[in-house]
């Protein structure tokens, strides 16, 4: 079958027909507790790459330390394997899923 | 072990460390540097593009030390192994290269500083430099703890922290405690 070139660039830069046929589930980036890191220093990274305020790194800190495990930030799978990619270069342990 | 990070005249951070202190911590980055392996040398005739596009391992490493360093990137989910492995396959390399750049840069700190009259080491860290070191100090003490078995139970801890001075384990739990509070105080300066 043969498409008009026109046509094909269109429908590849035309995002919302995409979401119409394959709706995304999001991803998220889940922040893993563990013995090592420093409490300041997860606050830290929070702040410094997500560029959350004191108060918001600080909750989601507590509750990686608390609860085991924390959701800090939300995407397409694309940016969720940056963000785990980037949790990982600071030496977090973090890894992405589908949003429950 | 007392050196700790204090903050630095024009911004950045400053570190005095005593021979003992910094030979240990030039040793101990020399270690990270062997554990996490050389950089890839090119082939003489190798096109230097294919080195830019070649691939990392697929599965974690063996040493639960580097397994940490390097973890899975899928937790959960039926295609959890294969996508993991693709994920490494393609960022475990520059993630490998980050660490061993900032190892280097502990060591070259310490060899640029030299050492004063009373053998002292007087480091000053630019705003760049604290990045590399608190990867670094960082890497060190997940690959520290994950060989003490460091753990969150209270009991263990109290015992790792009580260990008797012939028990061979001790030399590694004072580094530990000691990279702690360094990287703890570096990120009091850098977050002033």
């Amino acid at each position: 079958m043969s498409v008009a070139p026109v046509e094909i660039e269109r429908t590849q830069w035309d995002t919302s027909s995409l979401d119409e046929t394959s709706p995304d589930i999001p991803w998220v980036t889940i922040v893993h507790n563990d013995p090592v890191n420093l409490m300041s220093y997860v606050e830290y990274v929070f702040q410094s790459y997500f560029g959350y305020s004191k108060d918001k790194a600080k909750k989601l800190m507590l509750d990686v330390h608390h609860k085991g495990r924390a959701s800090v930030s939300i995407g397409t799978r694309e940016e969720m394997e940056r963000d785990v990619q980037a949790m990982h270069g600071y030496g977090l342990w973090a890894t992405l899923q589908h949003d429950k | 072990m007392a050196g700790l990070f204090k903050p630095a005249r024009h911004g950045g951070a400053a570190l005095t460390l005593d021979p003992v202190e910094a030979s240990i911590l030039r040793s101990l980055a020399v270690q990270m540097l062997e554990l996490l392996g050389p950089e890839d040398e090119p082939a003489e005739d190798e096109d230097p593009l294919a080195r830019l596009f070649a691939e990392g391992p697929s599965k974690a490493p063996d040493d639960p030390a580097l397994a940490r360093l390097f973890p899975d990137a899928y937790g959960e989910g039926e295609d959890a192994a294969e996508f993991s492995s693709e994920f490494r396959r393609f960022t475990e390399n520059d993630l490998r290269t980050r660490k061993r750049n900032d190892a280097l840069a502990l060591v070259r700190g310490i060899d640029e500083a030299g050492t004063d009259r009373k053998g002292r080491t007087e480091l000053k860290l630019d705003k760049d430099d604290c990045g590399r070191w608190l990867g670094a100090l960082n890497d060190l003490r997940l690959t520290l703890g994950t060989r003490l078995e460091v753990s969150d139970d209270p009991e263990e801890a109290e015992h790792l922290y009580r260990l008797p001075e012939d028990d061979p384990r001790k030399p590694l739990m004072m580094a530990y405690l000691w990279l702690g509070g360094l990287q703890e105080t570096l990120i009091e300066v850098v977050t002033r």
